[in-house]
């Protein structure tokens, strides 16, 4: 049977390979020696306080990274790490303070020389801009220069990408068509946006927004000088307004800066730019980026995501002092979707709180180090809005289930058997797909049987982003992660839980909460530039959402962040949802 | 492989005994029986098959062991890990008395009980699409043999289309456009029944291609022209003359085609287009250890080790199963 050979051989083939990957990996566990010189600033050293500060110039600062930024073009870019990243060769009006913690929340002057003076209406704001600003080939940066970059949002159909929050507050209708269809001279039609002179800028808003500086400082609100626009190629090469410049970029791989020579430090009291040149290396295999940066072939991870499981337990057993457990702004949750029954009923949802044991959970993720602490509040910590209200006893009884009271909730719900639903969870996420599977396993004692569908998390706004599609699936929980846009309820909150924000398409509202009394809360906070006021409404709505079960937020997050022993300079930025506030890093060479 | 394969024990019965030294009757053997007596004798073949059936028994009585040596495969134990690092805590993957296997990371389950239960769906899906491959392939492979001409044209060519089909690619595509509700089967259910198929579907060329090859040979033999000689049909030629003497190549073949299948379903556990989580699969247990295998390498030892061990029994047996029915053998 001479056909029958090649199979057989390809089966043995096959066996053998297993055998040798079991093999090498038997061999492949033995830890580094620990030479004991480890040279580190000490275990979260970085989260409340400046390491190794200094003034000394010069050297490479080198990032790696898994995700390469989504854009350069301070119009179009929607990441966290690529916002804190840009301030290297783009400037704002306002942006967040250079300081650790949660210290950085403070909007303090970058182009203007401060934050603005506010009308008595809370509709107009005005900025002076500070002498001595420029382009990095040595013109002058002025007032219009910022007025065209903002307005670049409105250029929907090339500009893609970027958040929308300063459109929509100067001009919800959209009426402006963007600068490339405008027919004025200067391209500078807008009129929400007034130049004056060449150092004021005003901004007039149809309806006051009490976060509307948070928008100006997002890198939406950054300058872009007309003559070097060059439209959706931008992103290739930024014209630079701070102390970097880009001098080679080949997305998806690398990218350089190098120092811009025509920026002066006198015209900017933010940026120190201690190193000569920064280097970004872009590469796919997590595990090996963690290996290099504690090799110190890199000093910092981009992305700062945190380090994988296997790279955080070689760090902490063998490189304790060089890392930080840093306290990010995201909450990880699950969704329960009110329009799949029986999560419609309050008392099904109020189940699924019992029934959670939230310990489980924190564990998976990798515990109260790792994975961060147990949630309580629909806001997380650094969010006026959190409280420490607690109606289902979850922080009192440390986070264990209770299925008697999970049980009592089933059978006011009409369910006194249970039911079953699917949730989802996405493979990209490190250990979701795990956590999921916990809950599965949690719910299944309180007789809540739930089915994991694993999705593909570059696809979820077309999958739990689509109430159709949740639909069809017959999806009753999503479970994923939120992080703030800006630190503010409105910035936190508004497109989970805002029944107006519930889209066909890329909708972030999962619960399909459709609360009138939420909707009217956030009009009252966002409406009010008085920030006390505004704390106490959304500990309103954190009240109300609470007690309906609608949304359950399960592990305010935490990750384990290589802090290379090189770097100055570091500390962790609240603002910028903990990572390190990479325009003040420096290298001791 | 020149008579038929017909239990042909009674018609040689003893006539008088040769005289011989020894005394030592001489028996006619049915080919049965001499494949049985060889097969005894290769000590190698008869271990992967105590083995094979071990396995098969090992499925078959999975909530039995569990119950007795372990716990139910999908309770999570978390008590069992090292709260900083999420290992389990202890030596070797946290095997102890309790936990043979030790628990898994993060989750702390009982590795020992996953790979029982892993073994079922492992073991399910393997030989079910061996049956596939086998039914279709034997029809499709007999007729295009038997028939020649068009028939075989055309057979030979969809096998060759399927042959160069990239299978692997297809099934992961497959399962995941494909409904949670399929046949009136939900969750895991589907999701074996797609790989029975699809695996099987994939298989049977391999098998056709041999059924056709024999055919070809087997069809000109002088009882096959004395059973059409004397009137028979072509479905009695072809299941009662032909099939009987097709037996041992695909006996032969659908043992090696089974390990096949063991790794072809473990490859798509593996990357994700195998069983739901939390169902235990043996390819899925190995993706789950890639996450942290230089600090618990033993969460992949074991799944490992047992794919390794069930492929080669399977082929040890199917080895020897081939060497034990060829007449041409030397043994």
């Amino acid at each position: 049977m001479p056909t029958g050979f090649p199979k057989r051989r390809l089966a043995a083939g096959a066996a053998l390979v297993v055998a040798a990957l079991v093999s090498t990996t038997a061999c492949g566990g033995g830890d580094d020696d620990n030479d004991g010189k480890d040279k580190g600033a000490g275990y979260n050293a970085a989260l409340n306080k400046v390491v190794n500060a200094s003034a000394k110039k010069g050297g490479t600062l080198r990032f790696v990274g898994k995700q390469d930024f989504d854009s350069l073009d301070p119009q179009r870019t929607y990441y966290g790490m690529t916002w804190d990243f840009m301030r290297f060769f783009t400037r704002t009006l306002v942006t967040y303070d250079t300081k650790p913690g949660a210290a950085s929340n403070k909007l303090v002057g970058d182009l203007a020389t401060g934050p603005a003076q506010v009308s008595a209406d809370g509709k107009t704001y005005t900025y002076k801009l500070r002498d001595g600003l420029t382009w990095e080939d040595g013109s002058k940066l002025t007032s219009k220069d910022i007025k065209y970059g903002i307005e670049r949002i409105w250029a929907t159909d090339v500009i893609t990408g970027g958040p929308a929050y300063i459109k929509q507050t100067l001009d919800p209708k959209g009426e402006y068509k963007g600068p490339y269809k405008d027919k004025s001279k200067d391209k500078l039609g807008l009129k929400a946006i007034q130049t004056p002179d060449d150092q004021t800028i005003v901004f007039k808003l149809p309806k006051p927004n009490g976060d509307f500086e948070q928008f100006l400082a997002m890198p939406t609100g950054a300058p872009v000088k007309a003559d070097k626009d060059t439209g959706a190629k931008y992103t290739q090469h930024p014209f630079s307004s701070g102390p970097y410049k880009v001098k080679s970029y080949n997305a998806g791989k690398s990218l350089a800066l190098v120092r811009n020579t025509a920026w002066k430090k006198a015209s900017d009291p933010i940026r120190p730019a201690l190193p000569d040149q920064i280097t970004v290396t872009i590469s796919a295999n997590l595990e090996e980026n963690d290996k290099k940066l504690m090799e110190g072939d890199y000093d910092v991870d981009v992305n700062g995501t945190g380090m994988t499981q296997s790279g955080r337990i070689t760090a902490v057993q063998d490189h304790r002092a060089d890392v930080d457990n840093i306290q990010t702004s995201f909450v990880r949750y699950v969704a329960l979707v009110h329009a799949a029954k029986p999560l419609d009923n309050v008392h099904c949802r109020k189940a699924v709180f019992y029934a959670t044991d939230f310990a489980g959970l924190q564990q998976t993720r990798g515990g109260a180090i790792a994975g961060g602490d147990i949630a309580n509040s629909v806001f997380p910590k650094s969010i006026p809005g959190y409280s420490d209200y607690d109606p289902y006893g979850i922080l009192a009884r440390k986070g264990k289930a209770d299925i008697a009271k999970a049980k009592d909730e089933l059978k006011q719900c009409g369910k006194p058997g249970g039911f079953s639903t699917k949730i989802t969870a996405r493979t990209n996420n490190p250990s979701e797909v795990d956590t999921a599977e916990a809950l599965q396993a949690q719910l299944a004692k309180a007789g809540i049987k739930i089915e994991v569908d694993s999705i593909d998390g570059a696809q979820s706004s077309s999958i739990t982003g689509s109430p159709k599609v949740v639909k069809e699936r017959g999806y009753g929980m999503t479970m994923s992660g939120w992080g703030p846009d800006f630190p503010t309820g409105q910035g936190y909150a508004q497109p989970l839980f805002d029944s107006r924000f519930i889209f066909d398409n890329g909708n972030y509202n999962e619960s399909q909460i459709k609360d009138k009394k939420i909707d009217g809360i956030f009009d009252d906070a966002i409406a009010t530039t008085d920030k006390a006021k505004a704390k106490s409404l959304y500990e309103q709505m954190n009240k109300q959402l609470i007690d309906n079960a609608d949304w359950m937020p399960f592990i305010y997050e935490k990750n384990i962040s290589w802090r290379g022993p090189r770097l100055t300079n570091v500390y962790s930025s609240a603002a910028y949802n903990g990572r390190y506030d990479y325009v003040s890093l420096g290298v001791a060479k | 492989m020149t008579a038929p394969l017909h239990d042909t024990t009674a018609d040689a019965a003893p006539t008088a005994p040769p005289e011989t030294g020894g005394g030592r009757k001489i028996e006619g053997r049915s080919l049965k029986q001499i494949a049985w007596h060889r097969l005894k004798q290769d000590k190698v073949a008869l271990a992967g098959g105590v083995t094979v059936l071990l396995l098969v028994l090992v499925a078959v009585f999975a909530p039995l062991i569990v119950s007795l040596l372990g716990h139910p495969p999908n309770d999570f134990h978390q008590e069992k890990l090292d709260p900083l690092t999420n290992l389990p805590q202890g030596s070797w993957g946290g095997v102890s008395g309790d936990y043979l296997f030790g628990v898994e990371p993060n989750k702390g389950r009982d590795v020992f009980s996953r790979i029982v239960y892993g073994a079922r769906i492992s073991l399910l899906v393997a030989f079910l699409a061996a049956v596939v491959a086998v039914v279709l392939g034997t029809l499709f492979g007999i007729m295009a043999g038997y028939f020649g001409g068009w028939v075989d044209s055309l057979i030979s060519r969809v096998m060759d289309v399927l042959l160069s089909f990239p299978q692997l690619l297809f099934i992961i595509s497959l399962v995941s456009v494909l409904p949670d509700d399929l046949l009136g089967l939900t969750g895991t259910g589907v999701r074996v029944a797609v790989l029975v198929l699809v695996i099987g579907f994939f298989g049977w060329p391999y098998v056709g291609r041999i059924v056709r090859g024999q055919t070809l040979s087997l069809r000109e033999r002088e009882y096959v022209e004395a059973a059409r000689s004397l009137g028979g049909g072509s479905r009695y030629i072809l299941f009662k003359e032909l099939l009987p003497n097709l037996v041992a190549p695909i006996l032969v073949y659908a043992t090696l085609m089974i390990p096949t299948n063991i790794l072809t379903e473990a490859a798509l556990s593996f990357l994700g287009a195998g069983v739901r989580p939390p169902t235990a699969s043996w390819g899925g247990m190995l993706r789950d250890a890639l996450q942290t295998y230089e600090h618990d390498p033993m969460f992949m030892v074991f799944p490992g080790a047992t794919i390794f061990i069930t492929v080669l029994a399977f082929n040890l047996f199917g080895d020897g199963l081939r060497d034990a029915l060829d007449p041409k053998g030397t043994r």
